[in-house]
């Protein structure tokens, strides 16, 4: 067989194969759900991609087994193959050829940055915090208002400010295409644009510790009017005054509390931290063999100096020890907006003899 | 038996591990005895005590196993002679287990450590494999998850660099023609330091472990469990490995090669060695400061990366990365070295292009000193930094092109065995897999679809694609070709095959597979998934083949241990090799070649009637 015989093979079978693995590709390369304004041009280069990763495999192992089937030696055939060296055209071709093509999929891909990070009109600003593992939302055009749950408008450009508080994690959604660490001590931001209602997922996405696989939220975008009438709701939340002090504590121990539940479960199944259900007036038995009363002396340490009495079979220096600090700094803010005096401490301790 | 035993239990691998932890209970010790002086009594596992102890018992197995006698000596004014060959009234096998200065001894040290470390990180691997393999938690914490997968990471890389350890060694002086690497005990010190830096980071497993992954980044490092000090410092003692013999193999490579070894007469595997040692040689050591740092933090209370002290946890990310990017071309580079190196022998044509293959690998060196952040396009960069990286990523597919194209133009119109034999087919195999890698590769560097796939199981199956063809199936390549050399026996070809057949379509599975949930929304270094994510049948189908790749390797280590015992002798050239290794008796001799050789001709001009490589140095005739 001549050479140009070979050669139209080779394109042929290229061809077809380029097009069947891009085929494939639609089943075992499948993207989840297109669920932002973002996912659009993210995905115009996905399908770049998959057409230029279909082609290169194609043309590489065509060529390989093409070689294997067609110039296999006859038995017994001990001679060498042909005394060729190499060729200087073909070697410079396959240098600059590519270098002109990743050149042009780098311009590809700055363009398609440029689109999905640059401010669009009409934005609206979330903050993001991330700690040990859990995620808050904050709502600074909305009077403030604090979430578990991340509640967007739909067809509305968000601006995630996003801060992390003790390690790096890192803002997921799949549906939205896009992902952002949160970084300790500095703001990083990520520009979404939900375009599908519905419940989605974030899911912490840089390994943060003990419990990352567990680092979850709920995502739920909405109508316009849905979600004012969320704020609406949110908004009108009794005051704290109005609360019982165990609601209180239910609340601090909440995701737009302070996430003690997070590690500390309410129904006795073992998690990161002991559980509280039937913690109050029990005895405790610590990591040195001792045992300590249950009493609210004992929860204000475990909360100020959580390595001073280590409950038995738990680790030390995974509980934050700066949670007495974090709640004076948020006493003093709503004192300052209901006048009204707190003691966060004692509301989780009234929420923990709740739970008998 | 007993003398047996005698001789195991008196040798430098069982007192240096005995040293290390001697040592480690007196720098444990030193330190609690400080603190008794004021008062302070020191707990069980102190953290501060543990580290300084770990760094002491590295000094312990060195003195312990004997690796610093000759230089200890040197200093006080002994001189020492460089002893060879087998110890007197001591059996062949024990020069195995002490302290040799013979490279081959040394390149096998590397490779038996090497197989035997990648038996441990599999191993680990398989047990938390079986646990995705299903949604929920079945046999596993959360806890124990992190550690298995953090010390999965970091200890195949110690593996991959004990393997590249024992290529280079083995393979480097005698394809040169020198009877041995330039600095015999430098070699001998370069091995030995990597068993106590294994031991260590096992060790950290053992006392808390650590959840950091085998990145270790800041700040969850600083908050990590106690484990986390032992693999730091584990990691940094690999560094002196690396450094040293990366220097050693340079100077060899440049002084000693045999007359009318011209740059571009050198076999292609020492031109992959020495692109890989000049990596090793600059880039260690911002890796070293990063693992410093850390360890200075935590234990002295330092402060580099914590911004509530003023640090920068994004420094540590750059000093991370500026070694952690380039040492994949460390693993890769031999192995790519090793598939140019294999195919002309068996397709019997010249390798094509053999200039542009050997300086793709400078070239891949040198351009993957400039793309580290792109391990980092999350990481809160400006877009004017992201950028630049976004297109030095981009220009590795270049030099990494000119190596496939190579390959396949060397396969046209060759002269293919019908039934290739193990090696050509794991470099068949290598090939495909570095392909997967490879292609898999530019939709990472392009920053828009990056952000979808940054840390998810994309991730994973593209830089296990990367390893395994990269690495792993031309280190098996190696080890099946120049079994018979090393050996002086033949590996059983229908067990080969076998490994091959299982190995191969397993890891395709795998690696596939693993991007394909990776695309869907499975992260990376999580211990369960969400069932709703439908990726539950393809994880199963990964855990499946991840079973199958490590029966096969079992299968190749029983094949290598049965032929051993083969009474009938290898063929000195089974492969029909024109490199001069093959030319001379197999095991290989003491000192390598008996007579000198000088190089003139190309190396791979297969196809050339009359053509040699090399032929003996006839001494001058003496006289005038």
């Amino acid at each position: 067989m001549g050479r140009v015989k070979h050669f139209i093979t080779i394109i042929i079978l290229v061809a077809l194969s380029t097009v069947g693995l891009r085929f494939l590709f639609e089943y075992i390369f499948a993207l989840p759900i297109a669920a932002s304004a973002e996912a659009g041009p993210i995905d115009t280069l996905f399908n770049f991609h998959y057409w230029m990763i279909a082609f290169l495999f194609s043309l590489i192992m065509v060529l390989m087994i093409y070689s294997i089937f067609v110039f296999r030696r006859a038995d017994g055939d001990e001679t060498d193959g042909p005394h060729i060296h190499g060729n200087k055209k073909l070697e410079i071709g396959w240098t600059i050829v590519p270098t002109i093509v990743v050149l042009g999929v780098g311009i590809f891909g700055a363009i398609t940055l440029n689109e999905i990070t640059r401010p669009k009109e009409g934005e609206m600003v979330v903050d993001v915090i991330g700690k040990q593992w859990i995620w808050s939302f904050k709502y600074p055009e909305q009077n403030d208002i604090a979430s578990g749950e991340l509640v967007l408008p739909i067809n509305r450009t968000i601006v995630l400010k996003m801060n992390a508080e003790d390690v790096i994690h890192s803002f997921w959604v799949p549906e939205f295409r896009v992902k952002q660490d949160l970084v300790p001590g500095r703001e990083t931001t990520l520009r979404i644009t939900p375009t599908m209602a519905g419940n989605f997922r974030l899911r912490c996405a840089e390994i943060c510790g003990l419990n990352h696989t567990l680092m979850e939220a709920d995502v739920r975008v909405v109508s316009a009017e849905e979600f004012q009438a969320w704020v609406d709701e949110k908004s009108a939340a009794p005051a704290f005054a109005d609360m019982t002090p165990e609601q209180r504590g239910a609340y601090w121990a909440g995701a737009e509390g302070f996430g003690c539940i997070n590690c500390h479960s309410q129904d006795g199944t073992p998690s990161v931290g002991p559980t509280w259900k039937g913690l109050y007036g029990h005895e405790v038995q610590l990591g040195d063999g001792s045992t300590v009363p249950a009493d609210d002396q004992y929860i204000l340490t475990a909360i100020h100096d959580p390595n001073a009495q280590v409950v038995t079979g738990f680790n030390p220096n995974i509980m934050p020890q700066n949670y007495l600090d974090q709640f004076t700094t948020r006493e003093q803010e709503i004192g300052t907006a209901e006048a009204f005096d707190l003691d966060i401490a004692a509301d989780i301790i009234a929420f923990i003899k709740t739970l008998q | 038996m007993f003398r047996t035993l005698r001789i195991f239990f008196t040798s430098s691998l069982v007192k240096g591990i005995v040293g290390q932890y001697v040592a480690w209970a007196l720098g444990y010790g030193f330190i609690a005895m400080l603190r008794s002086f004021r008062g302070q009594p020191t707990p069980w596992l102190f953290e501060p005590a543990i580290a300084f102890g770990a760094l002491v018992s590295v000094l312990g197995f060195l003195l312990a196993a004997g690796v610093l006698t000759d230089w200890l000596k040197w200093i006080v004014g002994k001189r020492t002679p460089l002893a060879h060959g087998v110890p007197a009234g001591k059996p062949e096998w024990s020069r195995y287990f002490n302290v040799d200065y013979n490279h081959k001894v040394i390149g096998i040290q590397y490779g038996v450590t090497s197989l035997l470390v990648l038996l441990v990180g599999g191993l680990f691997a398989i047990i938390f494999r079986i646990e995705l393999a299903h949604p929920g938690m079945q046999w596993l914490t959360n806890d124990q998850f992190n550690t298995l997968f953090s010390a999965h990471g970091i200890v195949m890389i110690a593996s991959i660099l004990l393997g590249v350890g024992a290529m280079v060694n083995y393979l480097v002086p005698l394809m040169i023609g020198a009877s041995d690497m330039a600095f015999p005990r430098l070699n001998a010190f370069s091995f030995w330091v990597t068993i106590p830096s294994v031991t260590l980071i096992l060790t950290g497993m053992a006392v808390g472990g650590w959840d950091t992954g085998w990145v270790g980044y800041s700040t969850l490092s600083l908050r990590a469990p106690l484990g986390i000090v032992l693999f730091l410092l584990g990691f940094w003692v690999n560094g002196f490995s690396s450094i040293a013999s990366s220097l050693n193999m340079l100077v060899t490579a440049t002084t000693m090669r045999a007359k009318g070894m011209t740059l571009f007469r050198m076999p292609i595997v020492v031109w992959g060695a020495a692109a890989a040692s000049i990596i090793q040689l600059t880039a260690t050591q911002t890796v070293g400061v990063a693992l410093t740092l850390t360890v200075a933090e935590r234990v002295l209370g330092l402060n580099f990366f914590d911004p509530s002290g003023g640090g920068n946890p994004i420094l540590y990310q750059h000093l991370f990365w500026f070694y952690s990017h380039p040492v994949v071309y460390v693993f890769v580079l031999p192995g790519l070295a090793v598939i140019s190196e294999l195919l002309p022998v068996f397709v019997r044509k010249p390798l094509f292009g053999y200039r542009w293959v050997a300086l793709s690998s400078l070239g891949i060196g040198l351009v993957g000193f400039l793309v580290w952040a792109h391990h980092m396009f999350t990481s809160g960069m400006a877009d004017a930094l992201r950028m630049p990286f976004m297109f030095s990523t981009m220009m590795v597919a270049v030099p990494t092109g000119v190596k496939f194209f190579s390959w396949v133009a060397t396969m046209w119109e060759g002269k293919i065995p019908r039934n290739p034999p193990t090696p050509l087919l794991f470099v068949f195999g290598a090939i495909s897999i570095f392909l997967i890698g490879g292609v898999t590769g530019p939709i990472l560097g392009t920053i828009p679809t990056d952000l979808h796939l940054h840390d998810s199981y994309w991730i994973v199956g593209h830089f296990h694609a990367t390893m395994f063809g990269g690495y792993i199936f031309p280190f098996f390549a190696a080890l099946y070709y120049w079994y018979p050399k090393i050996s002086g026996r033949m590996y059983k070809e229908s067990l080969g095959k076998l490994h091959f057949w299982l190995m191969l379509p397993a890891f395709w599975v795998m690696s596939i597979g693993q991007m394909s949930v990776g695309l869907l929304g499975m992260r990376r270094r999580v211990a369960d998934y969400d069932p709703a994510l439908g990726i539950t049948t393809t994880q199963l189908l990964v855990t499946l083949s991840a079973l199958v790749i490590g029966w096969s390797v079992l299968i190749m280590i029983y094949n290598f241990i049965s032929s051993a015992r083969s009474q009938t002798a290898a063929d000195i050239n089974p492969w029909r090799s024109r490199s001069p290794e093959w030319q001379i008796p197999s095991p290989v001799p003491e000192f390598n070649y008996s007579v000198p050789f000088e190089v003139v001709g190309e190396p791979y001009d297969y196809g050339l009637a009359d053509s040699i490589y090399t032929r003996d140095l006839v001494p001058a005739p003496s006289g005038d």
